[in-house]
């Protein structure tokens, strides 16, 4: 980086830390934060989308819709989120392997599972084994935040359906009585008012979000648990810059960041709220009216 | 809706990198110096980077290069996703059962034991080792030790500068520059032999084994071989 680090064992403190700090392994530990924003900023409104998809359906007249979104909901939540990070990886993997070797290899005769192995035919290998080392990332990235989606929206579907619950009932029946359809009633006076019953709900799961973050790590992605380990580990002089154990400090680094994160996290959700809460027949709603007044 | 989508776009997405070039995935663990680890800028390095490299080119093969940790690197080989282990991995009847190895390219070498006070009793003492290695089915098998295991060699070294473990069980060529620089570590105990030697690890009956077994014995005849290892682990090390 600095064109002082060339030798970085005669430097003083200082400029030893300026290039410890600025070396190619230090990039990727700062370039895996953006990994951990990226994760959130697809998974946030994926989980969003899967969770409203789950309450509409669980509100639907017909049977056969309704089970579905409460089937889906009540199933994810019983289960421990690590358990279904690990399994549903492993499922989604295995499941688009075997599609894909159905269509590609439909004269294979071998077992595909063989004791502990998964094998299909070269053809269905998802990614291709020749796929460059960068399809094979984003295939797993994607299919954690896949898993993420599924496992948060399941959280979002329950927070939704109680708040499309809490909506008033005389607001909605104020609506028919004006002549609207069901889809007219649903989108223009359920949806819009749901959101500032939802809002306590969807903050407490954006902040367990964010904290489930560093199960990336337990899926084998490089994420910042990850270098934070790998960096923080004793090095010796086989390394340009050797150091002692310095995982305490690598670890309180990110311990801060999440800290810092939830809390500005906290600042925006609250206000928010405060939009939200305008013209509403809540509490909230009813201090802003009196505060203008 | 939604899953069906993101399953075609990634089909879709999967189906045109199918007939690119052919590249062999090494899959190495990264963590563990001189044999390989992520150097400081970023990129996999080590002996069996050196090595590995060298012999792909002699081979004739364009490799591409793969993290993994290690108590999960044979199931990933054997699932495919690389194709071969080249991660200081030492030849044993147990692994050979599961995968198959090329002919061994680091001599059968000595592990140790590296702690903090000499004259330890071996039977009753903690000792660390990395999960999954030969060297903790030793302590486990043949010594009336306590095996601590660990899933990353550098957290094996630091059970014992903690005080957790009384020493730790390694490969010597990891554990001699460790000792070399920390006053408060030494080699102690007798050496213990162990394994057949470290060989790259492949699928049963890849024919890649019989291409990388060519390029190994090119580089021992032709004493490339005998040089990166002195290169790399030291004048003492064992050379062929």
């Amino acid at each position: 980086m600095f064109e002082f680090c060339t030798d970085p064992s005669v430097l003083p403190t200082g400029q030893w830390f300026a290039c410890y700090l600025t070396n190619g392994v230090h990039f990727l530990f700062y370039q895996s934060f953006l990994t951990v924003f990226l994760l959130l900023a697809i998974t946030a409104p994926l989980a969003l989308a899967m969770g409203f998809g789950a309450a509409a359906a669980s509100r639907a007249e017909i049977a056969p819709i309704r089970w579905l979104g409460k089937g889906y909901t009540a199933m994810v939540r019983g289960v421990p989120d690590i358990v279904f990070f690990l399994f549903f990886v492993l499922v989604l993997d295995q499941g688009i392997e075997y599609i894909r070797h159905l269509i590609a290899c439909p004269g294979w005769t071998d077992p595909i599972r063989q004791g502990a192995n998964f094998i299909v035919c070269d053809a269905a290998r998802t990614p291709q084994s020749s796929a460059p080392q960068w399809v094979h990332e984003t295939y797993n990235f994607a299919l954690a935040i896949f898993t993420y989606a599924i496992v948060f929206g399941a959280f979002c579907g329950n927070v939704l359906y109680g708040a499309m619950q809490a909506v008033p009932r005389a607001q909605l029946e104020t609506a028919e009585a004006y002549g609207m359809a069901r889809g007219q009633v649903f989108w223009r006076v359920l949806v819009p008012q749901m959101w500032i019953y939802a809002l306590p709900g969807l903050s407490n799961i954006w902040m367990i979000l964010i904290k489930a973050t560093p199960l990336l790590f337990l899926l084998g992605i490089q994420d910042i648990v990850f270098w934070a380990r790998e960096l923080g580990g004793s090095r010796t002089s086989a390394y340009q810059y050797p150091h002692p154990d310095w995982r305490f400090w690598y670890f309180l680094g990110l311990l801060i960041f999440y800290l810092a994160f939830t809390r500005v996290s906290e600042i925006v959700l609250s206000r928010l709220t405060t939009r939200l809460s305008r013209g509403q027949a809540t509490a909230g709603g009813e201090d802003l009216r009196r505060a203008e007044a | 809706m939604k899953k069906t989508l993101i399953l075609t776009t990634a089909l879709a997405m999967l189906a045109g990198t199918a007939f690119a070039q052919d590249v062999v995935r090494m899959g190495t663990e990264g963590a563990y110096p001189p044999y390989n680890f992520i150097g400081d800028d970023g990129e996999i390095t080590g002996f069996e980077r050196a090595l590995g490299d060298e012999l792909c080119a002699r081979a004739e093969l364009t490799c591409e290069w793969v993290l993994n940790d290690w108590d999960s690197i044979i199931p990933n080989l054997t699932s495919g996703n690389y194709d071969t282990i080249i991660a200081g991995m030492s030849i044993t009847d147990e692994r050979d059962e599961v995968i198959d190895f090329t002919q061994a390219y680091i001599p059968p070498a000595s592990s140790l034991f590296m702690g903090m006070e000499d004259g330890i009793d071996l039977d009753g003492a903690v000792i660390a080792a990395q999960t999954n290695t030969i060297q903790a089915g030793y302590i486990a098998a043949e010594t009336g030790a306590t095996l601590l295991e660990f899933a990353t060699p550098d957290e094996t070294v630091a059970a014992v500068r903690n005080g957790e473990a009384d020493a730790v069980f390694a490969d010597g060529d990891f554990l001699i520059p460790i000792a070399a620089e920390d006053a408060m570590l030494d080699i102690i105990l007798d050496p213990v032999q162990l394994g057949g030697g470290v060989g790259m690890g492949l699928r049963e009956g890849d024919p890649l084994i019989a291409q990388f077994d060519a390029a190994i014995t090119s580089m021992k005849e032709d004493g490339t071989l005998n040089a990166l290892i002195v290169e790399w682990f030291g004048d003492e090390a064992q050379t062929w």
